[in-house]
């Protein structure tokens, strides 16, 4: 049998039997959350539209770190630059607030070319300090802008507030959408990405880089694709958290707390799984729901299960749960199966 | 003409902290090309332990605490590295990256647990005060000249430490390849937790020289930790008397920067500290073999 033939008899699968059922289960869940806003009261809408931008900057931070090798700790420079570019776009350039969303994630994707290119000078837990240092840089100098309120901040005009609506929908209903469909967005772009040549690149890089090198891969043009595009993405998740917040100040928009929000998740959910950070962010706000009440004990919990899950389940919830089950809802992995027919008479083949 | 050189002088003084900061953060990636993100928690965790060693034993000086402090905080870093950081290590960077930064934030919390997020200082009595005129009307105080002195001798010790002895020979082999050195019969898990325990120790003469210099708070950690990389970065990797240098330009240009508004004072630190990986990613004095 030739080199060729045995080639040929093996297959490369990504979907399985399992993800064709949840990507069924997924489009019934997207259609009761797009209904969502008609029968559900307001206090349940804004903790699902929080839900909906954890998840979203979680899933950006599980690209990054999970498949990229980039370890940011400084995410929140990208949120809060999101946040103020909305507010300013709004209120000193008289933009619709819903067209400002879109500019602040242009914005984060433009800044994210310098910033990879001082940041990409270092390596591994120093290039997480980096962007910490690039983080605290933008919230001391946002902290010198006056006519941003300066360390104090300030506070979306009201009627500013009230703009944000399209159509028949109101500020809520706005607000509600713009975060599922971020959060939506952060999936799908991650799983496209994932499933292309770019992410058989990624995988590679983050199982070797050396090697992943040495077969012709340009780690550095994917890392940059990556980290531009979550630049993007969490400016923009940024400009929504501030949009409904209504008021902004750099200690609060910088904060390093953010990205501990999204670290937390990512790594109890399984970091490197699309699903990991939406298990994550559903077990991020049950603790919250039930520890938020005891203050600073909630984060000590939440630093400590990190810990433990870093230590004694590396792989998440998620992907803890996952092994050797082969159960994977958005197939990123590319399986090898052997064609037993073919293999089994060659002669099939050159008929 | 004066005010810039004072403002030098308070940016080498302050840079002495911030080599301090820095020295165990170096040795520590030296030997182990690992950040333990929760460094600066620990250097205010040992000043509120300094703080409160001061409290129950009633010591004068808490210089006194270090009896104890040393002693104790080598303990905790060597046990932190055996127990928690050696299983986690390995060609993954991720895995410690994200424990001690775990770690960092239950310090932080648990510090605010147990102290309130008051702002605290360590009394150092009359030394606090005492100051050497210079000509042209500038004065150093003595407890800032004690602590560069301290911060040279302690980087002078890390480095005989790690080039003459028998235990720095053991680190350097280690560091350059750690099957190699475990197949000669080096205990390298041991070993690690050494580099982490001596690191503690740096860590705990910095916690009590900071907290007698400036008041300190549970949270003040990530700031700490923040200068104490950009040290080492200024100064090159690897190098011990290069992350000295870059404390004090750090420093200096803290100093220098706050001169033309308190708000620079930290931004201009910052921003050298990016100019310099832009023109010299290595940083300025990096070590030559590497």
């Amino acid at each position: 049998m030739t080199t060729e033939l045995k080639a040929r008899a093996i297959r490369v699968k990504q979907s399985s039997p399992v993800s064709c059922i949840s990507a069924v289960g997924a489009a019934l869940l997207v259609a009761f959350l797009i209904s969502a806003p008609s029968w559900i009261d307001r206090g349940h809408l804004s903790l699902l539209v929080e839900f909906f931008y954890f998840l979203a900057l979680a899933q950006m931070w599980n690209l990054l770190a999970g498949f990229a090798g980039i370890i940011s700790l400084g995410q929140q420079a990208f949120l809060g630059l999101g946040g103020y570019v909305v507010f300013f776009a709004a209120m000193r350039m008289g933009w619709n607030p819903v067209a400002a969303l879109v500019l602040a994630g242009v914005v984060g994707g433009l800044v994210a070319v310098p910033g990879a290119l001082i940041v990409f000078r270092l390596h591994g837990a120093y290039l997480a300090i980096g962007t910490w240092v690039v983080a605290e840089t933008f919230k001391l100098a946002f902290s010198e802008v006056k006519s941003l309120g300066a360390g104090s901040g300030i506070s979306l005009l009201a009627a500013v507030a009230r703009a944000v609506r399209i159509g028949p929908f109101s500020r809520d209903t706005v607000l509600y959408g713009a975060a599922l469909l971020i959060a939506l967005l952060s999936i799908v772009c991650s799983y496209v990405l994932l499933r292309s040549q770019a992410g058989l690149a990624l995988t590679a890089i983050r199982d070797n880089e050396a090697t992943a090198r040495s077969v012709g891969v340009n780690s550095l043009r994917i890392k940059l694709l990556v980290f531009v595009g979550t630049g993007f993405g969490t400016a923009l998740t940024g400009a929504l958290i501030y949009l409904s917040k209504l008021r902004i100040s750099p200690a609060a928009a910088f904060d390093i707390n953010w990205t501990s929000y999204m670290i937390f998740i990512v790594v109890i959910g399984g970091i490197g799984t699309l699903e990991g950070p939406i298990v994550g962010t559903l077990v991020f706000f049950l603790l919250r729901q039930y520890l938020a009440d005891l203050g600073s004990w909630y984060l000590i919990v939440l630093g400590v299960v990190a810990v433990v899950v870093m230590l004694k389940m590396p792989s998440g919830l998620w992907g803890t749960f996952a092994k050797n089950r082969d159960i994977s809802l958005f197939p990123t992995r590319r399986r090898l199966f052997l064609n037993a027919d073919e293999y089994a008479d060659p002669g099939k083949l050159r008929a | 003409m004066n005010g810039w050189i004072d403002s030098i002088l308070q940016g080498v003084m302050l840079g002495a902290i911030y080599a301090l900061f820095a020295a165990g953060l170096s040795l520590v990636f030296g030997v182990m090309r690992l950040v333990n993100v929760a460094h600066g928690d620990f250097i205010v965790l040992s000043a509120f332990i300094a703080l409160w060693l001061q409290r129950i034993t009633g010591f004068s000086s808490p210089f006194l605490t270090l009896i104890l402090l040393v002693p104790l905080m080598f303990l905790v870093g060597y046990v932190l590295q055996r127990v928690i950081l050696n299983p986690a290590f390995g060609a993954d960077i991720l895995r410690p990256v994200l424990i001690t930064f775990g770690l960092s934030v239950i310090i932080q919390n648990g510090l605010l647990q147990g102290f309130s997020a008051d702002s605290q200082k360590l009394h150092g009595g009359k030394l606090e005060v005492a100051s050497i005129a210079l000509p042209g009307g500038l004065a150093i105080g003595v407890l800032p000249l004690l602590t560069l002195g301290v911060s040279a001798a302690m980087i002078g010790l890390l480095q005989w430490m790690l080039y003459r002895t028998k235990l720095g020979r053991a680190l350097r082999a280690t560091s350059a390849d750690l099957s190699t050195a475990g197949l000669m019969g080096v205990n390298t898990s041991h070993l690690f937790a050494m580099a982490a325990g001596i690191a503690m120790v740096t860590v705990a003469v910095a916690g009590v020289f900071t907290g007698i210099r400036a008041s300190f708070d549970a949270v003040s950690g990530p700031d700490w930790l923040i200068f104490a990389f950009e040290a080492v970065i200024i100064g090159g990797l690897g190098s011990l008397w290069g992350t000295l240098a870059g404390g004090l330009i750090l420093g200096m240009a803290q100093t220098t920067g706050a001169r033309f508004s308190p708000g620079w004072q930290l931004l201009s630190g910052h921003l050298v500290f990016l100019a310099i990986l832009i023109l010299c990613p290595r940083g300025l004095f990096p070590r030559r073999t590497e």
